[in-house]
């Protein structure tokens, strides 16, 4: 395995992490990928370390990758899904991590609703904190999933043109996407409804694109953010072919703009939504890329993590 | 420095002696026989518990104006008793506190209760009533009473008074009584889920941002409110630039309107929550570094009448939670002169203008009588050292919780005593 190593303890998110760390992260996935492709796809590496997935939040994409990820480094899985658990508000989240500490775990994956929940927790354990979701703040594996399939497909990422088009305020995969991407020297600029952009973002040095055409014909790459559903029809979109008309990515529309424009989404997709089924299924989107580049790279991060631990 | 009896004699020795009810100021040994203080040149009887307060300034307890002390029901974060001994701790000799409790503090019975429950503690508990029955924001409480019975003002601090008519009627009711209307100024829909100072650190941290117009539209409506009516209206926690720039505004029309701050919002700002760290969780948030020098400036020049610490209680339980779930609010008593002086101090005022900030001051909004300075008044003084540069620990809390993000803070001036006729609390 290579021989880079890490300046991290935890991966909380993206913000403050190195290029030289999303590097090496990343560059270790394209080597599990390797792995992937062979017949028996499986490495001992993390033979005997505990791995907990504290889902406090369903999330079927996210887990199988990261459990997909964990045994195929040969670590001892276990699942624990608070959301359907009968964890309440009333439970703090210290004292079901202490619990769950007292099980002598070496890693916690841990989706959250709140942001800042793996920050926390990582206060709360000494075990290895990886965070894959914490409420609308970071979820840096996808990021580093996107990036790894941006660089698959460009063969870098400093000097590219990225599009974020969505909910941006009620995105997690947004922030970490725009850290990460800038650490390496990309430009990032979004694409969305007005209300549905965090306030200040300007100041992250991140441009507003108002009109979504404006966007495509200025971006190498978009990543089409999912509209959750349960926005519509509470004030905050008012209908699902109002949103489609101003911000779907439609064949039409994509057909105006240059043909090597490459297309992500970070799943599950509301087809007919915010993106057609012809664009998701089509040339120019590299969506199962960043499926499968999502569990390579979930495993570079618990590789690297638990090696630096001295677990590995 | 847990609270004991007063000695039958206590002498504070070397310092200079401050009256902030006439400004004047001397060198001068304070001598206090049996709760009093002794008449010039008595002599000082052998056995003496002696003060020792060369470079301190002696002076009149602090007078808090708002503090939450959660007894009834919320006796797990703070009793009255626990309250008084943070008050003493932190140089405070009488504090009024608010009606939020459960069930909350809205009949002339209820704040009967406070009075007698609080009469032996060592420092006064001036009960503050609910504005509105059982602070549902809707029916006029009984203000009238409860003033018989002894609250000082009106408020159902934690939750804004929504209802613009509801708070004109009791912007006017109250005005008969002569009392004042403290309103907790935030807009509920504008403040929505936020838990901290909305703007591109809460964008960065991805949480719920609370935008400052949320409390200044609210202030700007009670100010139009308190215009209109002619009731004394008091601004809690004021936390915004806009919001002290209205204040400015309304008080140079001649509008008899009052204000505080907090030590935390002019002291910190909202870079403690980088680290999601649920002990800076506080409503108001606690804001940018331009809206604090804005809120300290208003001190200064007296657009903001005085401070007052919103000591909120809360049980490490509760804060341990997420940032969403975990209760807005810190537990100040114990930190306020430091942490106020420390920033006034650095904005150029004297100790002896923090010390009008926490006693005179508050006394005029609330329509208290200063104790005297002078032989023959019951001891009710503090001991400060404005240089002292210290770090405040875990172990200065003396409060039943510990919610606060001062802990490890270096501080600059400090309580090295308090005594009141009932008790004594120093750090000798």
């Amino acid at each position: 395995m290579t021989e880079s190593k890490i300046s991290l303890t935890h991966l909380l998110g993206l913000e403050g992490v190195s290029a030289a760390d999303i590097q090496v992260l990343i560059d270790t996935g394209f080597t599990f990928r390797e792995v992937l492709d062979r017949p028996i796809k499986k490495v001992p590496t993390l033979t005997g370390i505990n791995v907990v997935n504290l889902f406090f939040e369903n999330s079927t994409r996210t887990r199988i990758s990261f459990e997909l990820a964990e045994k195929r480094l040969s670590a001892e899985v276990t699942n624990f899904s608070a959301a359907s658990s009968s964890l309440s508000k009333g439970e703090g989240l210290k004292d079901t991590i202490r619990n769950l500490h007292a099980m002598k775990m070496d890693a916690v994956v841990m989706r959250h609703p709140v942001s800042g929940a793996a920050q926390q927790l990582s206060s709360y354990v000494d075990a290895v904190v990886i965070n894959a979701g914490d409420g609308t703040h970071e979820h840096p594996t996808q990021a580093l999933l996107d990036i790894m399939s941006l660089q698959e497909r460009f063969g870098r990422v400093a000097g590219l043109k990225i599009g974020i088009i969505g909910d941006v305020a009620h995105s997690r995969v947004a922030l970490s996407n725009i850290f990460g991407l800038q650490t390496l020297g990309a430009e990032v600029s979004v694409c969305g409804p007005g209300h549905l952009l965090p306030p200040h973002l300007s100041d992250l040095g991140v441009s507003i694109i108002p009109d979504v055409d404006d966007l495509l014909s200025w971006a190498d790459a978009i990543n089409v953010l999912r509209i959750q559903r349960e926005r519509m029809g509470v004030g905050l979109i008012p209908s699902v072919r109002e949103y489609r008309n101003g911000y779907g990515i439609t064949n039409e529309r994509l057909a105006r703009h240059k043909g090597e424009l490459v297309v992500l989404h970070p799943g599950p997709i509301n087809r007919g939504v915010e993106i057609d089924s012809d664009v998701a299924d089509g040339d120019q989107a590299i969506i199962l890329d960043q499926v499968l580049n999502g569990v390579a790279v979930r495993m570079s991060i618990l590789y690297h993590l638990l090696s630096a631990k001295g677990a590995a | 420095m847990a609270t004991r009896p007063l000695p039958e004699v206590v002498l504070i020795r070397g310092g200079t002696l401050y009256d902030p009810s006439t400004g004047h100021s001397r060198q001068r040994d304070v001598l206090i026989v049996d709760g009093m203080l002794a008449a010039d040149g008595e002599s000082v009887p052998s056995g003496a518990h002696v003060i020792e307060a060369a470079g301190c300034v002696v002076t009149h307890g602090f007078i808090d104006l708002h503090a939450h002390f959660r007894e009834p029901g919320g006796e797990d974060k703070e009793t009255l008793a626990t309250g008084a001994e943070a008050a003493m701790a932190g140089g405070f000799t009488r504090v009024c506190v608010m009606a939020n409790t459960d069930p909350p503090v809205d009949s002339p019975e209820a704040i009967a209760a406070i009075r007698e429950k609080s009469a032996q503690l060592p420092v006064i508990i001036y009960p503050i009533g609910a504005i509105t029955a059982k602070m549902a924001g809707l029916e006029l409480a009984e203000l009238r009473g409860m003033r018989s019975a002894g609250a000082v003002a009106f408020s159902d601090d934690g939750k804004p008074v929504t209802d613009g008519q509801v708070l004109r009627n009791a912007l006017l009711y109250a005005a008969d009584l002569g009392l004042p209307i403290i309103n907790h100024a935030e807009d509920a829909a504008l403040r929505g889920a936020g838990v901290m100072n909305e703007g591109a650190l809460s964008t960065r941290l991805g949480l719920p941002g609370n935008p400052g117009m949320a409390e200044e539209s609210m202030v700007y409506r009670d100010l139009l409110l308190a215009q209109n009516t002619g009731g004394r209206l008091h601004v809690p926690h004021v936390s915004t630039a806009g919001a002290v720039d209205q204040i400015r505004a309304f008080k140079a029309a001649g509008v008899a309107i009052t204000a505080e701050a907090t030590p935390h919002h002019i002291a910190l700002t909202e870079e403690l929550l980088r680290g999601f760290d649920t002990a800076a969780k506080v409503a108001p948030p606690l804001r940018t570094d331009r809206d604090r020098e804005a809120v300290l400036a208003g001190l200064l020049d007296g657009v903001i009448d005085c401070i007052a610490t919103d000591h909120a209680p809360h049980t490490v339980e509760d804060k341990e939670l997420d940032m969403v779930n975990a209760p807005f609010g810190m537990i100040a008593l114990e930190s306020a002169f430091g942490l106020a002086h420390q920033a006034l101090a650095g904005a150029g005022a004297t100790v002896e203008q923090v010390i009008d900030m926490l006693t005179a001051r508050p006394a005029k909004v609330m329509g208290l009588e200063l104790t005297p300075l002078k032989p023959g008044a019951a001891a009710e003084l503090v001991v400060v050292d404005p240089h002292e540069e210290w770090t405040f620990g875990i172990g200065d809390i003396h409060s039943k919780s510990r919610n606060t993000p001062v802990p490890g803070m270096r501080l600059r001036g400090r309580v090295r005593a308090t005594i009141t006729s009932k008790g004594l609390s120093d750090i000798n």
